[in-house]
């Protein structure tokens, strides 16, 4: 999804909160963004992706990555602007379609590689999940490694 | 050249080589069957026509030759003996590396075909195969008793037959009575009629399954029989132009075939032969299930807005739209299904080549071959077989000396199975071999740090070990007298189908190993219940019957979790309570009782919905370890039920299952 003249340098994320830290995703992950609707309960399927939804016809897993992330709840429990982004993630061979909650979903903007700076080694995020941090312009975003994120999750499904 | 016009081929060649090789394969039992012999005869030529229009000469050309030497069998002046089958399949086994026009240095075809023609130019002549000269057999019927009156329809019966391939159908009126005599209800005439060679009996039964009728069938020559060659035309139409009315006769007359229950429509069907059929991309027919999921959890949206309208013209209509879908529903997998039989012939073979290069004599019996599963299953099912299998023959066969010693026939025996039970499909390969010896796996698994050495464990438990990852190494392999090499690939292949396996074994005696798969229908019935606020669907072909919680049973026990059904102990599950449900009891519970492989079981539920289409919606990966739930489906409203997956709970109910669950885990 990065623009035709500068391939490297260049990229569209979608940036979005979780509690009150912001993160930015790859545009080219996104699918979807749909409004809070009724899930469904899934027995034994643990606490960080423990919904499933339909999405147009699809059962597609709804997965809370706060606690994953190390982002505390947000105190003023589920707002008005939660969102829920579907996303396609490429686990091992298979590109998988999975849903996240997102406190708030801000926008799509472009960011330029160059600024993505590595996590610090004192940093109190999981350093495996996140590839790195974003400084804008007033606040620092996260930019979740969303591929080793669900291949954790979906390894840790097969081995218990 | 067009690449789709390429796949094309290459399927169809694939298709035609599985066909030749199976054929070659039955004759080497039944070497006189022409049947056969034509079969073999007519893949060889689409295969070398197809291979020259598509421009492999090279192919054509051994094709050619191969079917020059194979006539002298089809025109009867050279018998089949086991030496032509072997240079045969290793003639058909060259087709791939020509198909690649790779070079021949050693001119492996050269040898194989001049072979060949050595094999089949001795003795010319010498032992002509009386089934050369196929006869005709000669069908009489007359109908009994006051069979027009009861609306027999002599005239649709003949034109059944004439399907079947009865030719030379001549009245016989020599009973009719004077007029004045003559009852209107009876039929006076009987006809005879010249059926081909090899018709079953049992499409002949089929034929009369609904007429009162007096049938024989003589197999005496019949002198004017024509043969079967001459009905099948020319050789270059044979493939393409034969007339429908002639059936297929290998699939009539395969004596390994075990039980056949099939419709002879369905083998016509399945053997492509005197039905039009087209050939459509899997993917196509992926897309089209997908479709009708769609439509018929729409048609239940439609059902539901219907219902609460009241409008009588809507109501009928949505019924309407209800019958299609599930006329739609049903073809679109049936279409989807094909019979284990068409991966069958490579087992054969792999058996074959084992037996001989082992030295282990073995029968290999294939019963069920009918028994049909969706394309998908069977493909990823082909692998696990085989590594069955081989396992059977390589591991638990043992060599005819050994066997000597025994009171066992010096031939071993590996019979394959298929059948249908509720909404499964069971598939079991068993073996009359040496056995496992459950001390020893024993042993190497305490070695292997798989178990404690103090663990208790059933014999049915240690024999799953088999299935661990740790055991399938070579030099417990060697060590063993059982099994191992890689069957946790094969435990996890049947289980990504959502299938499961279990090994049994007695030492001495044999060893059985049986899958049970579902019958991945992406569409099934669905009972739908409550357990607290959520709605979960059973499949309905598992549910027996559904029958009150008694009262005194509400309260959960540790100690008393049976129902007395009929005289029968039932163990009960509480679905509350294995779901995590949260939400208080209610007044009254009702149990559903379901049966898988392992047998029965109750589960509690808060209340009965209904029964409903459920599209199954695979899981994603992310919920794998959620082991309750088989799939997901969408409800009329848009929401998502979870499927329970109840053989998994019956195994789970029976106590010493779930210790080998936990072993595993």
């Amino acid at each position: 999804m990065s623009s035709q003249k500068s391939q490297a340098r260049l990229m569209h994320v979608l940036t979005f909160s979780l509690g009150t830290q912001k993160f930015a995703i790859a545009a080219g992950n996104l699918r979807e963004i749909l409004d809070p609707m009724p899930c469904t309960r899934v027995p034994g399927a643990g606490t960080i992706v423990p919904w499933v939804l339909n999405v147009r016809g699809s059962v597609v897993p709804l997965a809370d990555l706060r606690m994953l992330l190390g982002i505390r709840k947000s105190p003023s429990g589920e707002s008005e602007t939660r969102r829920l982004v579907v996303l396609e993630v490429l686990v091992g061979e298979d590109l998988i379609t999975t849903a996240i909650i997102a406190d708030a979903v801000h926008e799509v903007t472009t960011i330029s590689s160059a600024a993505i700076e590595p996590l610090p080694a004192a940093s109190q995020f999981p350093a495996e999940f996140i590839s790195g941090i974003w400084r804008g312009e007033t606040e620092f975003y996260l930019l979740p490694d969303l591929a080793a994120i669900f291949t954790t999750l979906a390894n840790r499904s097969n081995a218990a | 050249m067009n690449e789709d016009l390429a796949a094309i081929f290459q399927e169809e060649l694939s298709e035609l080589v599985e066909s030749l090789e199976r054929a070659l394969l039955d004759l080497k039992s039944q070497p006189q069957d022409m049947g056969l012999i034509n079969q073999v005869f007519r893949d060889l030529h689409t295969i070398k026509g197809s291979g020259a229009m598509f421009g492999y000469t090279t192919l054509a050309g051994f094709i050619h030759d191969f079917e020059t030497a194979f006539d002298k069998v089809r025109n009867g002046t050279q018998s089949i003996t086991p030496e032509l089958i072997r240079l045969c399949l290793a003639a058909r086994d060259l087709i791939p590396s020509l198909l690649e026009d790779e070079p021949d240095p050693q001119d492996q075809r050269g040898q194989i075909l001049r072979a060949l023609r050595a094999e089949t130019s001795g003795a010319p002549g010498a032992q002509p195969a009386p089934s050369a000269k196929p006869e005709g057999a000669l069908l009489s019927f007359h109908l009994k008793g006051k069979a027009l009156a009861l609306g027999a329809r002599p005239d649709l019966v003949l034109e059944e037959l004439k399907t079947l391939g009865a030719t030379e159908i001549e009245a016989d009126i020599s009973a009719l009575p004077p007029l004045a005599d003559m009852d209107p209800d009876m039929c006076y005439m009987s006809w005879k009629m010249v059926m081909p060679a090899g018709v079953a009996e049992q499409d002949l039964d089929d034929v009369f399954v609904f007429v009162d009728a007096d049938w024989r069938l003589h197999s005496a020559t019949a002198p004017t029989a024509p043969t079967q060659s001459e009905i099948a035309g020319p050789p270059d139409t044979a493939s393409e132009a034969r007339p429908s009315a002639i059936p297929l006769p290998d699939t009539d007359t395969k004596s390994e075939s075990g039980t056949r229950n099939s419709t002879p429509k369905k083998d016509a069907a399945n053997s492509g032969d005197g039905m039009a059929t087209v050939r459509v991309p899997a993917a196509r027919l992926d897309t089209l299930m997908d479709t009708v999921g769609e439509l018929v959890t729409v048609e239940a949206r439609l059902a539901d807005m219907a219902r609460s309208s009241g409008d009588p013209a809507l109501v009928s209509t949505a019924e309407l739209i209800a019958q299609l879908a599930t006329q739609l529903r049903d073809a679109t997998i049936v279409m989807r299904m094909v019979p284990l039989r068409s991966i069958i012939g490579r087992f054969r073979r792999l058996i074959l080549s084992l037996s001989e290069s082992l030295g282990k004599p073995v029968d290999f019996v294939v019963v069920g071959e009918e028994t049909e599963l969706d394309k998908t299953m069977i493909e990823k099912l082909a692998d696990p077989l085989v590594h069955i299998l081989r396992n059977s023959i390589d591991h638990g066969m043992e060599t005819a000396q050994e066997r000597g010693k025994t009171s066992k026939p010096a031939t071993g025996r590996i019979e394959l199975s298929a059948i249908h039970a509720g909404g499964e499909v069971l598939i079991r390969v068993r073996d009359d071999g040496r056995g496992m010896s459950p001390e020893r796996i024993r042993a190497k698994a305490v070695e292997r740090g798989l178990i404690a050495p103090d663990a208790q464990l059933t014999d049915s438990q240690i024999f799953s070990l088999i299935f661990e990852p740790g055991f399938s190494t070579a030099d417990v392999v060697t060590e063993l007298s059982g099994r191992g090499v890689g069957m946790d690939v094969v435990r996890r292949t049947i289980e990504t189908l959502r299938g499961t396996i279990d090994v049994d074994s007695r030492l001495g005696t044999g060893t059985t190993v049986t899958m049970r798969l579902p019958l991945t229908l992406a569409i099934i019935d669905g009972l739908m219940i409550k357990v607290g606020e959520e709605t979960y669907t059973l499949p309905l072909s598992s549910v027996k019957e559904i029958i009150e919680l008694p009262k005194e049973k509400a309260i959960a026990s540790e100690t008393d979790d049976f129902l007395d059904i009929r005289g029968k102990f039932v163990p009960f599950l509480r679905l509350r309570n294995l779901l995590d449900c949260t939400a208080p009891d209610p007044d009254s519970q009702n149990v559903v009782i379901v049966e898988s492989g392992d047998g029965c079981v109750g589960l509690v539920v808060d209340r009965i919905i209904g029964t409903s289409q459920t599209v199954i919606k695979q899981m994603s990966k992310l919920h794998s370890r959620a082991r309750l739930i088989s799939g997901a489906t969408i409800l009329s409203d848009g929401s998502v039920a979870l499927i329970i997956d109840v053989s998994h709970l019956v195994s789970a109910a029976n106590p010493h299952s779930k210790l080998t669950r936990e072993l595993a885990a």
